[in-house]
């Protein structure tokens, strides 16, 4: 049907109009989110003045007035800006501490494989995630641990007394074999006993003995690596090692002690909640004063265990603790249908909690999660307490050098250090946020 | 499962745990193992123990270490550091990490009779002082009636400069604060007259001023800090050679021996000369060394002069006048027993 020509139906649509000028544009943003009332005005013109006021002489002193090149002290005494020229001088003392410096090569080498192994982990499309897993957790340790100590353990075995076998590597072999024949022996007269087999606890218990006896092989070996001693390590190296040991270690423990703490058998509560509660309560600094200062005092005289290791061995039991609560509080959030549909499909314990309830309960932790790495990784700076000289404590003790000693000298130090640790932690806050995107995908 | 990872995992750290000494005294340990381990200070103390940009060790307590090294393997490379911070260093000490504490400390009765450790010797007579402006036209402590004094809070300088004042009826004013970084910055803005803490430290603190030449020590030391070497308690033979180590430095700056001329006084007449360089008599074996070590050790570290010179001297950055470190034949204090 037609319309008639002398309609008053329009047959053609009117050409769209531009919006009203003072909503479009930056004039149109800034009105709707600037200055959409006097007050809401007001407060913008003040807060940008505070920035101004913040952000102008922080630049002035970090980039403007900054000195960037010199030799010492005398470049940057009179500055009224950043000493860049002085972290130049001192990077690498920043990143490898004392760490002797023809064999910084080493350390290079496992930074190198450490990007080479996680990158790829942390990419979602790239495939092999299984090996690159067991490369990250299994191998990588071991190279890094050889190459940044030099490897060559010496291993005598003290269970055996002397008089039966001299200390050497042969006598601690021949005891790690008795004790893995009593562990597997063990384990087979258990099964036995309860008259129900324990389904392939044999067999892992196996790959696992072997895997510490390989592990230890390996660590024995003389590579022809000079020894560096960890008293010597420093800087960033201390810092990513600290952090990364404590965050891979408190992650599955911390799994088992929330699990634990949830549990229906009483003993394993008990503990869990125990060990949870006992270090949740102590400070941080207070746990690695206790593991350098007076863990020694006990221990016989001219036994001597690596501070940095002792340092290492309180972090991680230490965020396995709060690293508890945060699981725990996911696994809280969990429906209690969950639990019941997993134990009505037949599901054993173990396997509800793999398949049904872990993954659901670690999503909904991400945040807390990497909120506690962060922490964590902020915490690796306590341990200058304990004169392990990390970024942060490598830092400050170069602000001391004569050659460099000057007004601006510390300050910038400061503000350096702030850098790097602020991109960090922002790199893992992004990451993290990126995760949760991607796990939440069932739920929007 | 767990329990058995557990297990062995504590079985091995325990198998893999070394033990140092097996009851040998610490010459003998040191000698095995080929190297002494000297507690230094992490903290970088420049002129006493701090690394540079290289990461090389310097300052007088590291050159201390190096000197025994001289004397036990006539190599001062034949040391390894630790660095230590002041809350752990005694422990270090105690439970056997280093075989010497020469880390700037101060040798008082308490640390000498309960913590287990003995100081060889006073390698540094430290103490505290006052910094001031040149423009103040003040040549003596004793002229600071009334000043305004910056120091750190809770510490024994604040006690040392009230006594100060007090027993010589000046009035004065402190400006504490918490953080050294703060008592500088302070003095440097113009809020006091004088800057207080220990002479070794206002000589360092002096070069993160602006101009650090505008400034100066005054004379007067107002308190004891004698800074020295210290080993564990018990073991008579190390502590001799330690302590005889620091004697062969100062007494080779008073025979006049030096790292350049020790060669060519090989052939002197002077008796003390010769039983230093072990030519005559063998006190070398009598601590466990060869009879040159004195000798090595001169020949490759200097003697205390030049160490002191070399490190915190006037022709450092430091540039610390000799006043009470100096010889007993020459104004000082240090003075050491004779070889004989």
């Amino acid at each position: 049907m037609n319309a008639p020509a002398n309609s008053f139906v329009r047959n053609a649509l009117i050409e769209p109009q531009a919006a009203p000028r003072n909503t479009v544009g930056i004039t149109g943003w800034m009105r709707q989110n600037l200055f959409s009332s006097p007050l809401n005005g007001v407060m913008t013109v003040l807060i940008l003045a505070f920035i101004v006021w913040m952000v102008t002489p922080f630049i002035r002193f970090t980039l403007v007035n900054a000195v960037w090149e010199g030799a010492d002290r005398s470049a940057c005494a009179t500055a009224t800006g950043a000493c860049w020229a002085y972290v130049k001088a001192y990077l690498p003392q920043f990143v490898y501490g004392r760490y002797p410096a023809a064999e910084r090569w080493r350390v290079d080498i496992v930074f190198l494989l450490l990007v080479v192994g996680l990158v790829p982990m942390l990419i979602p499309r790239v495939p092999y995630k299984r090996l690159n897993a067991l490369f990250l957790i299994g191998v990588f340790p071991i190279v890094a641990f050889i190459l940044l100590t030099g490897g060559h353990v010496r291993l005598a075995g003290n269970l055996i007394p002397s008089s039966l076998m001299a200390p050497s590597p042969l006598r601690f072999a021949v005891q790690y074999a008795i004790i893995a024949a009593l562990i597997i022996g063990g384990l087979a007269l258990f099964a036995k006993l309860a008259e129900r087999p324990v389904k392939g606890s044999g067999t892992t218990a196996s790959i696992i003995l072997g895997y510490i006896a390989v592990v230890l092989f390996l660590v024995s070996l003389d590579f022809g690596l000079v020894p560096v001693e960890t008293a010597n390590w420093g800087g960033l190296l201390v810092t990513l090692v600290v952090a990364i040991t404590g965050m891979v270690a408190a992650l599955p423990l911390g799994i088992l002690l929330a699990l634990g703490r949830r549990s229906n058998m009483p003993v394993v509560k008990l503990a869990s909640t125990i060990f949870i509660e006992v270090w949740r309560g102590v400070p941080l600094i207070t746990v690695l004063f206790m593991a350098s200062v007076m863990l020694p005092l006990f221990l016989p005289d001219g036994v001597t265990f690596d501070k940095l290791l002792r340092a290492l061995i309180g972090v991680a039991l230490f965020q396995a603790a709060y690293m508890a609560e945060t699981i725990r509080g996911g696994l809280q959030a969990i429906p209690r249908g969950q639990y019941e549909g997993a134990m009505a499909l037949g599901l054993g314990y173990w396997q509800m909690m793999r398949q049904i309830v872990l993954p659901q309960a670690l999503r909904i932790s991400i945040p807390g999660i990497v909120g506690s790495f962060i922490s964590l990784f902020k915490d690796t700076t306590l341990v200058i307490i304990i004169g392990l000289y990390d970024f942060l404590g490598q830092i400050q003790a170069s602000a001391n050098d004569a050659k460099w000693a000057s007004p601006v000298t510390g300050l910038t130090g400061y503000i350096f250090a702030a850098m790097v640790f602020w991109a960090f932690c922002f790199a893992m806050s992004r990451y993290a946020a990126f995760t949760e995107r991607r796990l939440d995908r069932g739920r929007r | 499962m767990y329990r058995t990872i557990a297990s062995i995992l504590a079985g091995a750290a325990m198998a893999v745990t070394s033990f140092a000494s097996a009851g040998a005294g610490t010459l003998e340990d040191v000698k095995a193992k080929g190297f002494v381990q000297c507690g230094a200070n992490g903290g970088n103390l420049i002129g006493f123990g701090a690394t540079d940009e290289n990461g090389a060790w310097t300052g007088i307590d590291v050159d201390f270490c190096r000197a025994i090294a001289a004397a036990i393997f006539n190599d001062p490379t034949k040391v390894k550091f630790t660095p230590l911070n002041a809350k752990e260093r005694f422990t270090a000490l105690q439970s056997g990490e280093v075989d010497v504490l020469s880390r700037n400390t101060t040798w008082t009765m308490s640390r000498d009779s309960s913590l287990g450790l003995q100081f060889v010797g006073v390698t540094y007579y430290d103490g505290q002082g006052f910094m001031v402006r040149k423009s103040l036209g003040v040549s003596s402590a004793l002229e600071l009636s009334g000043a305004k004094v910056c120091t750190q809070t809770g510490t024994t300088t604040e006690l040392n400069l009230a006594d100060f004042f007090r027993s010589h009826n000046m009035p004065y004013e402190v400006v504490a604060y918490e953080k050294n970084e703060e008592v500088l910055q302070a003095y440097e803005a113009g809020r006091c007259d004088a800057y207080t803490t220990d002479a070794s430290g206002l000589y360092a603190e002096r070069l993160k001023l602006t101009a650090p030449d505008d400034h100066m020590i005054l004379p007067e030391i107002i308190s004891k800090e004698p800074l020295g070497p210290a080993v564990r308690q018990g073991d008579d033979k190390w502590f001799t050679l330690v302590k005889w180590t620091l004697f062969a430095l100062l007494n080779a700056e008073e025979l006049g021996l030096t790292k350049a001329n020790i060669d060519e006084k090989k052939t002197s007449d002077n008796p003390e000369i010769k039983r230093f360089l072990g030519i005559e008599g063998d006190f070398g074996q009598a601590i466990g060394l060869s009879s040159d070590w004195a000798y090595n050790v001169i020949k490759q570290m200097g003697n205390y002069g030049e160490i002191f010179d070399a490190n915190i001297g006037p022709s450092t950055q430091l540039g610390i006048a000799r006043g009470l470190n100096n010889l007993w034949s020459k104004g000082g204090i240090q003075y050491a027993p004779p070889i004989r």
